[in-house]
């Protein structure tokens, strides 16, 4: 099974097991990246490099990823991710470990 | 264009040798005829054509250009060049920074492509020779761009600083700055050396008419909230703004001297759950099938067709997903759907008569793109996470043939050139 099949996978049924730390990094640069931009300086959707979240703490962005942002295109993506995948994408994010 | 410049390098090779040049004398038309002329001035002139056109062969394939295409690899910021005829890839061009959401346009003579990167940046490549002739770093993020009806101006629609800027297609040399104080989408030519373009923040649409010596512009309030994209039909007549933060589209008749907004599909998702939104569809003037436009609905797994003359509800196909993209096969007869994630393996094709869909398959993982060839008998389709671009023939729908890129998304073939809106 290769990466991308497991990213379906672990979006369909919200995680079972530990975050898989590949499949989400690709989520992120790619997905997340659509709106936000491959390098995450932003696009349709704001800048979310590290430096620009730091009023954020790994709670509070998880909440953010998995509930969405009303009234602007940040959607919940709590119907494809776990709150552990949440977790792990918002720390990621948080210790600009892509940039 | 001068002369000179034709002589030297402006123009393709291989447009060198099938076409009478202007430049000579009737009688010496060319390498192939003076060769076996035994004088020694034509000697002379035949040696001194042979090293110009050696030097102007030198990474340019005597190829002419009618049947390429360019493929964005996204992550790598590299573009292939491939021959949709031989449906094969024949070079890389690199260095053109975050190609996220990129896209391009072509020149007239379909030998340069202006790519537009995610970074602001704004590349004219040389497919012939396969590689950058110019580049600009035009502004912090951009999303999108189109060159107008003469060749002349490449414009480019920013998110940062939010706007339109406008560029000499020859030297990327900055001829227009459009501030809108607002991100700019939607961005097509029409006819008369026009762009229109949409605020993303202030739900309004600008016409920007270079045609005379100043820069006119007209600016249209009351589109809607949050246009998202926008699409031109091939007439330059109807531009359709989808929107993100309304229950409808909204059109304009570019025909009319004093266009004015028209909500359709009024509450097409009324009384019904929105989806969460996990990519936004995309609008172009493939949009038109027939005389129906099929129109990727916000929020919901459906296709919504419109009458495009009475801009009248037509009817709805429920599909498998969010569709990204709904592009009418060139002859109209066919729909092919792509679908957001995390539907994005999957491709539908709808029958533009019956509404029905009447394929259904997965290609692969990440479906994030097609182009039809110019008369639609084939279909490339861009699978990202397989890697692959995937060639279809749509009539019989089977796979002619797998072409290996890296993370490929926008598939743009030259043809685009002599269309209006792409």
């Amino acid at each position: 099974m290769n990466r991308a099949a497991l990213i379906l996978v672990l979006a369909a049924t919200p995680a079972l097991a530990d975050p898989d730390a590949a499949a989400l990094k690709r989520l992120v640069l790619q997905d997340c990246g659509s709106c936000h931009g491959l390098t995450l300086r932003g696009g349709l959707g704001p800048d979310i490099r590290a430096r620009t979240l730091a009023h954020h703490d790994d709670k509070s962005l998880a909440a953010v990823i998995l509930d969405g942002v009303p009234g602007t295109p940040m959607p919940p993506w709590r119907p494809l991710l776990s709150e552990e995948d949440a977790r792990w994408i918002a720390e990621y994010l948080l210790n600009g470990d892509h940039e | 264009m001068t002369r000179i410049r034709r002589l030297f390098g402006g123009a393709a090779p291989v447009a060198q040798r099938a076409t009478s040049p202007e430049y000579l004398e009737k009688d010496e038309t060319g390498p192939a005829l003076l060769l076996g002329k035994n004088t020694h001035f034509r000697h002379l002139l035949n040696a001194v054509t042979v090293v110009l056109c050696t030097a102007m062969a030198t990474g340019a394939q005597a190829q002419a250009t009618g049947d390429l295409g360019l493929v964005v690899e996204r992550a790598s910021g590299s573009l292939l060049v491939v021959d949709q005829s031989e449906r094969a890839r024949l070079g890389r061009i690199d260095g053109l920074g975050d190609l996220s959401h990129a896209s391009l346009v072509y020149s007239p003579d379909q030998r340069f492509a202006y790519v537009f990167g995610r970074d602001g940046g704004l590349t004219k490549v040389d497919i012939l020779e396969r590689r950058i002739v110019a580049r600009v770093m035009q502004a912090g993020n951009s999303i999108g761009g189109a060159i107008s009806d003469d060749g002349r101006y490449v414009a480019v629609s920013n998110y940062e600083p939010g706007g339109v800027r406008v560029f000499d297609a020859e030297t990327l040399e900055m001829m227009a700055d459009i501030p809108t104080g607002s991100k700019t989408i939607g961005l097509v030519d029409i006819p008369g050396t026009r762009f229109v373009f949409s605020l993303w923040d202030k739900g309004e649409t600008w016409i920007a008419d270079l045609s005379g010596e100043t820069l006119q512009i007209t600016r249209i309030s009351g589109m809607g909230s949050n246009p998202y994209d926008a699409l031109v039909t091939g007439d330059g007549r109807t531009y359709i703004a989808g929107l993100f933060g309304e229950d409808h589209l909204t059109a304009l008749d570019l025909w009319q001297d004093d266009p004015t907004p028209r909500p359709i599909l009024p509450g097409y998702a009324r009384g019904r759950e929105g989806l969460p939104v996990y990519k936004m569809p995309h609008l172009e003037g493939w949009a038109l099938a027939g005389h129906e436009f099929a129109l990727p609905a916000m929020g919901q797994h459906e296709v919504l067709w419109v009458d495009a003359r009475s801009l009248e509800e037509s009817g709805r196909t429920a599909v498998h997903g969010q569709p990204v993209f709904a592009m009418a096969r060139p002859d109209g007869r066919h729909v092919w759907v792509n679908f957001a994630h995390p539907n994005n393996d999957t491709i539908q094709v709808i029958d533009t008569l019956t509404k029905q869909v009447i394929r259904t398959f997965k290609p692969g993982p990440g479906v994030l793109h097609m182009e039809f060839t110019a008369r639609g008998h084939e279909v490339w389709l861009s699978v990202r996470d397989a890697g692959k671009i995937m060639v279809y023939d749509t009539q019989s729908f089977e796979k002619l043939r797998e072409i290996a890129a890296e993370n490929p998304s926008g598939i743009f073939f030259t043809a685009r050139a002599h269309k209006t809106g792409l």
